[in-house]
């Protein structure tokens, strides 16, 4: 073992190996293996009949939909939020920067039901939405909120860092030669943040596929309408029908890892905003 | 920001006020809304609400969770870290990829994976009935999957912390004839307790606010297996609103909590 543990004079390589070993093993790798087994135990055609059942399709599509339209919101809510906390001086700033973080903070159920109260017909934002004839609640669009809510933080958090280091000095010289704001915005600093933007973007696309909490309490949960696919796990669940749950969270599985890898890779690649990834 | 020409004042003045606006209707509405909702039946209503014998046990079953789940992540995520950080060895990206695995899970596959493996049909099932331990619908099993969903936190907090200060000052301690766990309270410890509290305190909102994966395993059972949010979801079906809203007003309680140890963490973290 020591040929490979570097030339490291530290103690407690083992111990803390081990137990690492040990916790990833029985927490993480384990619980997998559960659902290996059980999807393992379907016959090919059953697994393709129950993943590709139509009323699942459709939570597929609801759910995909939403998170897309979700995360595509929040690329420009969170560049927007982390320009103007890194850019500008204004009265109440350190506050707005707190309340950033608000959604992680809080408890998806929270989120859900006040959401859901805040854009139900008779609601502050519904009644007056309801003039417009624009339904939120218990709708696709109350998904679609309930997504945004959750993900706020990944694109403010992973691009305000990289504003930061990057500085003002480089807007200014742009403007000095006398390009336009848009011109420095897309030559200047936008191939900056490109890969933190995208980061973002891509996490908070990951969060909005899971998001269960927020989401039931909003989306009124109509079988083919709002019917997200964590929603048609923990149905099978009640029905008793474990195989079909696991089979339709093998896909859901499936889709996270890919997207974590990606993810992973997308941070290797650009080392360098790694370290405003906590 | 004195040359300031007047197009870029306007353009300043529009993104500010953008911000602010969107942020003020998305995040700090909500905020207000549940406090009133709260408070809509008075002072009365609250205490009546809070001395419900179920409201009191869901209090302290989310209580008796986080107090068991923290410490857990944090003694392991903490041994997580110094391996990673202090050694180099084949596999070494691979762990921190399989840590990052429960914040990529969505919740409520989370719950199933455990539902599936320590559940009535799972492969312990007969040596789990043989030792009459039920782990799922029972408090063990919320423990369980709670710490899966949060454990990567507090690692994410130490790693890039530990990777940035190096093994100069811990292996001089070393070769000063310290012992290794001299060297992790003298030398490490020191230089790492605000990231490991702030890692705490993001352990503790994820323990206390779970849903997905508590809901899967929980089976809801009044009085027994119901944490705080879980109990929202139930107070809102039986049309007791002002009851769901003072629920979420305590976990509100925790979060802006939260907010306010983190912001001061960070400051000190960057001082």
């Amino acid at each position: 073992m020591s040929a490979w543990r570097s030339k490291s004079v530290l103690p407690g390589f083992t111990i803390s190996l081990g137990s690492s070993l040990f916790f990833i093993g029985l927490v993480i790798l384990l619980p997998l293996t559960g659902l290996v087994i059980q999807v393992a135990e379907l016959s090919w055609q059953d697994y393709w009949a129950i993943i590709s059942d139509p009323r699942v399709v459709a939570s597929y599509k609801v759910t995909a939909s939403a998170a897309l339209v979700a995360s595509i919101f929040n690329l420009f809510f969170g560049l927007l939020m982390a320009w103007i906390l890194t850019r500008y001086r204004f009265p109440g700033r350190v506050l707005l920067d707190g309340l950033m973080d608000l959604p992680f903070a809080l408890p998806t159920a929270v989120a859900g039901l006040t959401l859901a109260a805040l854009f139900a017909t008779q609601g502050w934002f519904g009644q007056y939405l309801a003039l417009w004839d624009i339904k939120v609640s218990y709708t696709w669009l109350g998904i679609v909120v309930a997504m945004v809510f959750t993900s706020v933080p990944f694109v403010v958090r992973t691009v305000q860092p990289v504003l930061e280091e990057f500085g003002p000095e480089y807007e200014e010289a742009s403007a000095t030669l006398g390009a336009s704001p848009w011109q420095t915005f897309w030559h200047v600093i936008f191939p900056e943040i490109k890969p933190a933007l995208l980061m973002g973007t891509a996490l908070s696309f990951t969060r909005s596929l899971g998001e269960f909490g927020a989401v039931i309490f909003i989306a009124g949960n109509i079988p083919w309408q709002t019917e997200v696919t964590s929603l048609m796990i923990f149905i099978r669940l009640q029905e008793f029908d474990y195989a079909a749950a696991a089979a339709i969270a093998s896909v859901v599985l499936l889709v996270s890892l890919i997207l974590l890898f990606v993810i992973n890779g997308i941070q290797q690649r650009y080392q360098h905003i790694s370290g405003a990834l906590k | 920001m004195s040359n300031t020409t007047g197009s870029a004042t306007w353009l300043r003045r529009l993104l500010i006020g953008t911000g602010v606006t969107l942020s003020v209707l998305l995040l700090l509405t909500p905020l207000l809304l549940i406090f009133i909702a709260a408070f809509a039946s008075g002072v009365g209503g609250i205490i009546s609400n809070l001395q419900d014998a179920d409201m009191l046990h869901a209090i302290g079953l989310t209580l008796l969770v986080a107090g068991l789940t923290v410490p857990i992540n944090l003694i392991f995520g903490t041994l997580i870290a110094w391996c990673v950080t202090r050694f180099t060895f084949p596999g070494r990206r691979l762990l921190l990829t399989l840590i990052d695995i429960p914040f990529a899970v969505s919740p409520v596959v989370a719950g199933l994976l455990y539902l599936l493996l320590y559940g009535s049909n799972g492969p312990f099932a007969t040596w789990l009935d043989a030792a009459n331990l039920q782990l799922m619908f029972a408090w063990p099993g919320l423990v369980m999957v709670t710490v899966f969903v949060s454990c990567p936190f507090v690692v994410k907090e130490l790693v890039p912390l530990m990777s940035t200060l190096g093994t100069e000052q811990e292996e001089a301690a070393v070769l000063l004839g310290a012992s290794g766990w001299q060297v992790f309270w003298q030398i490490t410890f020191p230089n790492i307790r605000w990231a490991l509290l702030y890692g705490v305190i993001l352990t503790n909102a994820r323990a206390v606010g779970e849903f997905g994966a508590v809901s899967v395993v929980s089976g809801t059972i009044r009085g027994q297996t119901n944490t705080l949010p879980l109990h929202i979801e139930l107070l809102q079906q039986d049309y007791n609103t002002t009851g769901a809203f003072i629920a979420a007003a305590l976990l509100t309680l925790m979060a802006i909590a939260t907010l306010v140890v983190k912001a001061v963490l960070q400051w000190r973290m960057h001082r």
